[in-house]
């Protein structure tokens, strides 16, 4: 009898505490959920790629907004295509969770487009566009209205060897000349940029076709253009990867390829993003001495170059809980004091023009005056929703960029960019 | 004498056994039966339902899809244009290189997987001793995550990291050229599913009663003839099972070529061009047609085998029934 008394009540002992773990795991997520407002405090959620020490920015912003929110970091992948697709996907879900989107400059007119970011307006708007420089502020535009708030900027420079070049080159014609030169003379002649089938053959054609005075895609981004001037740039890049000035792996070469090639003493040029600077400060000194900085090089001699901006922009998601919240922390993340920090901390040139003049940056960014003078006068990449698509088709047709056939090429793309506009674009 | 008359007498009986046995179902076919059969029905329902709701609808939602220009990034834009976006895939040169792509993979890697299978299912059934552990280690392929091998492919091959680089392509980069990538993303698939095929073909190997090899045997027919002659004939419903299996899950090839190339030097499949488009290209009209283009191909493969070639559940086939 006992043997038999005891056996259901340790069926209904292990069932009361299968019961009671069921009720905790389920519980569980909900209470984490619960306590999302700690305390009434509303959270914003931050979706973002990784900074370096962005917490401390947060931290401050948070401190600053003395229990009104409180910002948490959603760090995304790393690769810039892993973030666009989580966050894509998301938004496409309409998911609430996502407050403040700090995003690449060239998906805000795509987000923009696909009213999954709130415009800005009044007050938010002036204190965005007072002081932003005007580069950076246009690729936060789109149809007229303002999306996003510029949050850091880059621009390329052009970096050379002064103990080869005296004097820097003004135009890519010149370069190349003075690159065949030191060639015959038998010493480093290299001109080092980045050629390979990505984003930064596009950002290279698209900084050769502004200097041109061209036109990829029209101003409200419907229509492809592909005028005289984009041609032109067509031309001077054939002629740049045909001249012989460029190293052997210039159409699979990405930045850090460049930046190492330049650093183990493989060209008396290289155009590239400012990082390259402190990296060559600490692993190749020597070097560094004998390496200086200019405007990168125009199409005209008695027109200054404009370049591609790069960087990245804040926007106040569309699905937000809490919008005039996002809008408030958005503006102090993007703020003087947070782009000061970063500038300083993570190397991250900003996009408002008075932090430049902070005693220091001087320090940290001794070429400060030239990014300034290339970031007054600077170019987005075409500001169309449609940009994936365009960057994926003319990076694919710009490749090689020694196999250009500047009014074949030139035709081809006009007609592909046109497909990827009206959504007939097929993506390989 | 009598041995040699077994196997045709025995064919000849369960002939004639089939043969009044489908007479008497058509025949009998009343109130019992009848009962019989609607009540199976209803049993069926509930499931027959579920499958109806998770398979069907979403089938035909992209279907609607595919019928429009429907791009989230232009949502104004919305509007229903028939038959646009097929004419645009199926002009579309991406997607006829993504095509030959995708078939050249499934043709090479079932091929190859065929024959490897067999020999690792032989193997398999034949061992005698440790016969747990061969089974289970030649089983270890299928059981790690295709993502999780398909990065340690990935690492192997990159120049300077990887031990197959290093070992057979010291100066090259063998994942950014065109041939050598598919070479390498054909390889993963094998390595990876050859011990599915092989435990598909296991079990039509357990179908070939011993007594007909022996029977092979002392008739003086040599091994290959009694793989050719007897073993494959009487496999054969499990090998175009397997077959059918393998193709339609080569056709749908995705994770390798993800994790290997991206797609990049044009090694996309048509599942990596048709994700590009719908999730990266947010274009659920391009997208959704590729994903019905693929339907379609899956269904006319799929056709092909149970139609033309007669492939069916082991257990329904004729020799199973026996």
């Amino acid at each position: 009898m006992a043997t038999i008394d005891r056996h259901p009540q340790r069926r209904t002992l292990r069932a009361r505490a299968l019961a009671a773990g069921a009720a905790i795991a389920l519980a569980a997520p909900l209470a984490a959920c619960g306590s999302d407002d700690n305390g009434g405090v509303p959270v914003l959620n931050l979706y973002q790629f990784p900074v370096e020490n962005m917490q401390s920015v947060i931290d401050m912003c948070n401190q600053q907004a003395a229990g009104r929110y409180k910002i948490v970091y959603q760090v995304l992948p790393r690769a810039a295509d892993d973030q666009r697709v989580q966050m894509v996907r998301r938004l496409a879900a309409k998911d609430d969770s996502m407050d403040i989107l700090g995003m690449d400059v060239t998906w805000t007119q795509e987000f923009a487009s696909a009213d999954w970011i709130k415009e800005w307006t009044g007050a938010d708007k002036t204190e965005v566009e007072n002081g932003t420089l005007p580069g950076p502020l246009a690729s936060a535009e789109y149809e007229g209205k303002l999306y996003a708030a510029p949050n850091n900027t880059n621009v390329q420079l052009l970096w050379y060897r002064k103990d080869l070049v005296p004097e820097p080159p003004k135009t890519w014609d010149e370069m190349i000349q003075m690159s065949q030169k030191l060639k015959s003379e038998g010493k480093t002649y290299q001109v080092l940029t980045m050629g390979a089938q990505y984003e930064g053959l596009v950002v290279l054609y698209n900084s050769l076709v502004a200097s041109s005075g061209g036109t990829v895609v029209s101003e409200d981004g419907k229509t492809a253009v592909m005028d005289a001037g984009a041609i032109n740039a067509l031309r001077t890049l054939k002629t740049f990867a045909t001249a012989g000035v460029t190293s052997p792996s210039f159409s699979n070469a990405l930045e850090d390829d460049v930046r190492l090639a330049y650093q183990n003493g493989g060209g008396a040029f290289q155009l590239n993003w400012p990082f390259v600077w402190p990296s060559m400060q600490s692993d190749a000194p020597d070097l560094a001495k004998n390496t200086t900085w200019a405007r990168y090089p125009g199409i005209d001699p008695n027109t200054p170059s404009v370049t591609t901006i790069g960087g990245s922009n804040v926007a106040v998601s569309a699905f937000s809980k809490n919008p005039e919240l996002s809008f408030e922390a958005a503006k102090c993340l993007r703020g003087p004091e947070a782009q000061k920090y970063l500038a300083i901390n993570a190397g991250q040139p900003p996009s408002i023009e008075a932090v430049y003049n902070e005693p220091e940056m001087a320090e940290a960014y001794p070429m400060k005056d030239t990014l300034l003078e290339e970031l007054k006068n600077a170019a987005p990449r075409p500001r169309t929703p449609a940009y994936q698509n365009l960057s994926t088709v003319v990076s694919a047709q710009l490749s090689p960029p020694a196999s250009i056939e500047p009014d074949k090429t030139g035709a081809e793309l006009k007609s592909s960019i046109q497909d990827a506009l009206e959504s007939k674009g097929v993506l390989p | 004498m009598s041995i040699s008359s077994t196997t045709p007498a025995a064919s000849q009986a369960a002939e004639q056994q089939a043969v009044p046995r489908q007479r008497r179902r058509r025949a009998e076919l009343s109130e019992g039966k009848k009962q019989e059969r609607k009540l199976g029905w209803l049993l069926c329902a509930p499931a027959a339902l579920v499958m109806v709701v998770v398979t069907a609808y979403p089938i035909l939602y992209s279907f609607w899809l595919s019928l429009q220009r429907y791009d989230l990034k232009f949502p104004q834009d919305r509007q229903f244009i028939w038959f646009e976006n097929y004419v645009t895939v199926l002009t579309n040169g991406y997607w006829w290189t993504a095509f030959g792509v995708t078939l050249l993979i499934t043709v090479v890697s079932v091929a190859v997987e065929l024959v490897l299978g067999m020999g690792l299912a032989l193997i398999m059934h034949r061992t005698l001793v440790g016969r747990g552990l061969v089974r289970t280690s030649a089983l270890i392929p299928y059981g790690i995550v295709t993502v999780v091998a398909a990065f340690s492919w990935r690492y192997a091959w990159t120049p300077g990291t990887g031990y197959l680089a290093n070992l057979f392509a010291p100066e090259g980069a063998p994942l950014t050229e065109r041939a050598s990538a598919l070479a390498i993303i054909i390889l993963a698939e094998i390595w990876k599913t050859t011990p599915f095929m092989a435990l598909l073909l296991m079990a039509g190997l357990a179908l070939v009663p011993d007594d007909l090899l022996k029977a092979a045997s002392m008739d003086g027919a040599s091994w290959w003839q009694r793989f050719t002659k007897v073993m494959l004939p009487v496999m054969k419903p499990a090998i175009l099972v397997a077959l059918l299996f393998r193709t339609l899950d080569a056709l749908r090839v995705f994770d390798n070529i993800y994790v290997l190339t991206n797609g990049a030097n044009e090694t996309s499949s048509v599942s990596m061009i048709a994700y590009n488009n719908l999730i990266k290209g947010l274009n659920l009209g391009i997208g959704s047609t590729m994903s019905v283009l693929i339907f379609l191909t899956v269904a006319i493969i799929a056709f092909i085998f149970v139609k033309l070639f007669g492939t069916a559940a082991p257990g329904a086939s004729e020799e199973g029934r026996r």
